[in-house]
């Protein structure tokens, strides 16, 4: 029964995104992350993937396709933003420094209005994530800002319907108080070491039961969401902003091969070529001025120039609502302004978050047989005077400025702050609100 | 020493400093925005050091010989932030570096700025380097009266070489942002709006008995000194405005009331919904210094706020400003141009938005005389560029204050 129903939702899911006929904008500048930008070219989208991206002359579009002039527009893939808090979500709460059995998915609002704020900002992909209160925060949720009203809806899976997510860890200030969370930074090392060790027990009594249910251990959720990490299956978001947090991070990554992604790094540019030879990547932000808290005062415009020239992989996050993700196109733009090269800065928009997420194979760059996440835009992405007109996920609008319900959200208003319900079933004005 | 030697070691002096302040600079920009006009197109500027001696176009103004000149595609004169807490409220945000708001009191206006600016810290370098050359600068928005604001340049290794007005305004707060939170806050006033608004009253009524005591004509019969009053009779007398910031249509409606009923001079300041109360602003000739374009909505009483509301007010003939506001955490203070920058894409033709933070900020701040625009006479500031200032991509290449470069690194 609930395999029948699963597969209802499917096609009611598919049904939703699926095009009468191929959809064409055509003669826009196109900039496809992967391969040239191409001044006069085409993108043709249908049932939700991309079926074919390049200069106008050389693309076949499809006689049924419906076309949609994009002259004089600039159309890039949706954007990727790798550490999100969007939907109020909290996930760990204050009994422990470290709670990997907790899922961020359980307490995410999915009609909180942040959400259609991201979509108006040009973001199709999130990784929500929780606090960084603690050492282990919980798993964190990969969404895709679909038109839904619930985290099931927006939640992105995997072949077999597993939701994906990473785990949120965090280390330096953020994590350390009174017992039972850690009061120094060795301290904050030694619990995650110990936690770690516990998990690999844990693996090695499974094995050991070689699949004889009377001798597996009982089952442990907070072990679980370890062993994920341990196999690979789930990416950890570190929270580090000095440089000498930063390298414990890439210690214990070592130490236990997990893979990870270091978030915020404040200080990345004082170790750049240690980071470099390590091979982590780099998810950082750029806020207006340093300072407001210890670990952030030398905190860089040119952060992403320096990792760029060490060659780290880069992307940029929003960390929504430290910044506003209709906004998030700031950040390219400034640390262009510091000496990152445009390329660099908008593929940290785009494939370097989709890499960090595991999700580049479907996202992050328009190339045939990717999710038709795209973006249109009034012109250069990195000028202040560019707005971001419509925002498409998996082939369906989800955002379009010139309507006056979606333009409320994107430059606020009375009434910007309300939760949102999305229209998912009925015809374009039809909702009953 | 003789009297000779005396007149010597003078002269010397006096040729000295003279010759210091007479460094003179000329900047010629491609478009030089002066605030006064139109733009000028391949202009000059020349300084005498401390003051703008002449401005036109290239054609019109002759670089003497030997003068030091800088050049750049876009001149602005140095930006105004309207309202900031950038040198009371330090960047490392810790206790020791938090100086703008004292919470012992829900009504400190004897609390002087000057008392708490840190001319060393480095969030002035860091907004300066963005072209921000003055800043209104004071105690924090989050109490009833939290205490007086000042404007300073945004140079100087001390409190009084940077000063240029030690009392601007006094900063007050209503709505939530003024209400006390907490376990305690049961006890403590104010604790809804109503009681806030009745204690700012009741102050304010205070001060005018005071008022009327110390001009008693028999000096004996005088109160004693109380700075807190004194404070408050110069708001009475109109020598000071109130900066009231209310974020919400109910709150900004009782700072209109407020000022009607002592007839006294107030600034709005935040003004999230200020664009529903467009006419009654506007009849009431009150200026807003609006939130920073950039400011997050809520949840809270900012929920409302809209990106076009300085084109809103502005559109109306209400006069703007904008301002980098007050940051709790991270970033600790945002940047005014890049306020302006977001209100010129979002509604504000580009000579609106450079204005909110030029001379219209001049005009609300009352140092029009000094700054805001690039005419004979006013002081020597300017901000240099390398294209739109708005862009974020465009660098700002040199900062010019009282006729002294304070900066010439690309940021």
């Amino acid at each position: 029964m609930r395999k029948l129903f699963l597969a209802l939702s499917l096609v009611i899911a598919t049904a939703a995104n699926a095009q009468e006929s191929p959809l064409a904008f055509v003669g826009a500048k196109i900039i496809p992350i992967v391969g040239d930008p191409i001044d006069n070219g085409a993108i043709v989208v249908q049932n939700g993937k991309i079926l074919a991206v390049g200069p106008v002359d050389s693309t076949t579009i499809p006689a049924d396709a419906k076309r949609v002039d994009a002259k004089d527009k600039v159309i890039m893939p949706g954007i990727v933003d790798t550490h999100s808090h969007i939907g109020g979500g909290w996930g760990a709460d204050g009994s422990s420094p470290i709670q990997p059995d907790v899922r961020v998915m359980d307490s995410i609002n999915a009609r909180d209005p942040g959400f259609t704020r991201a979509r108006a900002g040009g973001l199709t992909t999130l990784n929500v994530m929780p606090g960084s209160g603690h050492l282990l925060g919980g798993q964190t949720i990969y969404l895709k800002l679909r038109n839904g009203n619930t985290i099931d809806d927006i939640a992105i899976r995997d072949d077999q319907g597993n939701i994906l997510g990473g785990m949120k860890m965090a280390n330096g200030t953020n994590s350390q108080r009174d017992p039972p969370f850690p009061g120094t930074r060795s301290k904050s090392a030694a619990l995650i070491r110990e936690k770690f060790v516990k998990a690999q027990e844990y693996r090695r009594k499974i094995e050991q039961a070689k699949g004889d249910a009377t001798k597996l251990p009982d089952r442990d959720l907070e072990l679980e969401g370890i062993l994920e990490v341990l196999d690979g299956k789930r990416i950890v978001h570190h929270h580090t902003h000095r440089a000498d947090d930063i390298l414990t991070v890439i210690r214990l990554s070592k130490e236990f091969h997990f893979r990870v992604v270091l978030h915020h790094a404040s200080e990345a540019w004082k170790i750049a070529d240690e980071i470099a030879k390590s091979g982590v990547p780099c998810s950082i932000i750029l806020v207006d001025s340093p300072g407001g808290k210890l670990e952030a005062k030398d905190l860089l415009m040119q952060t992403g120039a320096v990792l760029e020239k060490a060659g780290v992989l880069t992307a940029f996050h929003t960390d929504d609502w430290i910044t506003d993700s209709r906004l998030f196109l700031r950040s390219p733009a400034l640390a262009v302004r510091a000496g990152m090269s445009r390329e660099k800065a908008l593929y940290a928009m785009t494939m370097a978050g989709a890499k960090m997420i595991d999700l580049d194979k479907r996202i992050g760059s328009l190339e045939p047989g990717k999710d038709a996440d795209f973006i249109v835009l009034s012109g250069d992405p990195l000028s202040v005077y560019t707005k971001v007109l419509e925002t498409w996920v998996e082939g369906a609008k989800v955002f379009d400025r010139s309507d006056p319900k979606d333009h409320l959200y994107a430059v606020g208003g009375y009434g910007a702050g309300k939760d949102q319900v999305m229209h998912l079933c009925c015809e374009e004005g039809a909702e009953g609100r | 020493m003789t009297s000779l030697q005396r007149i010597l070691l003078t002269t010397v002096a006096l040729f000295a400093a003279a010759s210091a302040a007479n460094a003179q600079l000329a900047i010629k920009g491609e478009t030089i925005c002066t605030m006064a006009g139109p733009p000028i197109k391949d202009g000059v500027i020349l300084t005498d050091g401390a003051k703008i001696t002449q401005v036109g176009p290239a054609a019109s103004v002759a670089i003497p010989a030997g003068v030091k000149t800088l050049s750049a595609k876009v001149v602005t004169p140095g930006l105004i932030d309207a309202h900031s807490v950038v040198g009371l409220s330090g960047y490392l945000n810790q206790d020791q570096d938090q100086d703008q708001l004292d919470k012992s009191d829900p009504m400190q206006p004897e609390l002087r700025a000057i008392d708490s600016y840190n001319a060393q810290e480095r969030l002035i370098e860091w907004v300066r380097d963005f072209g921000i050359t003055t800043l209104h600068t004071g105690h924090a928005p989050g109490a009833l009266i939290s205490g007086q604001t000042m404007i300073v340049k945004t140079t100087g290794n001390t409190i009084d070489d940077a000063v240029i007005k030690p009392v601007a305004m006094v900063a007050a707060t209503l709505g939530e942002g003024a209400e006390v939170h907490g376990k305690d806050a049961e006890k403590k006033s104010p604790g809804t709006r109503s009681k806030a608004v009745a204690m700012l009253r009741a102050q304010l009524i205070k001060a005018q008995e005071y008022q009327r005591k110390q001009s008693v004509a028999d000096e004996s019969k005088r109160p004693d000194r109380d700075l807190r009053q004194e404070t408050m009779v110069r708001i009475l007398k109109g020598e000071l405005p109130l900066l009231i910031t209310a974020q919400r249509a109910i709150d900004i409606m009782s700072a209109l009331r407020l000022a009607k009923e002592f007839d006294i001079k107030i600034v709005l300041d935040g003004g999230a919904e200020s664009y529903l109360l467009i006419d009654q602003i506007k009849a009431a000739k009150i200026p807003v210094i609006i939130h920073p374009t950039m400011t997050r909505s809520g949840p809270g009483e900012t929920e409302n706020l809209s990106m076009e509301t300085a084109a809103t007010l502005v559109k109306a003939g209400i006069p703007v400003a904008l301002q980098s506001g007050f940051e709790s955490y991270v970033p600790k203070t945002r940047v005014a141009l890049f306020e302006a920058a977001v209100a010129a894409s979002n509604g504000l033709t580009f000579d609106q938005a450079l204005a909110t933070i030029t001379i219209d900020a001049a005009k609300i701040l009352g140092i029009a005389d000094r700054v805001g625009s690039l005419e004979v006479g006013k002081d020597a500031d300017l901000a240099l560029f390398d294209g739109d200032p708005f862009e974020y991509t465009t660098h700002c290449t040199g900062v010019i204050i009282n006729g002294k470069i304070v900066s010439e690194k690309p940021h």
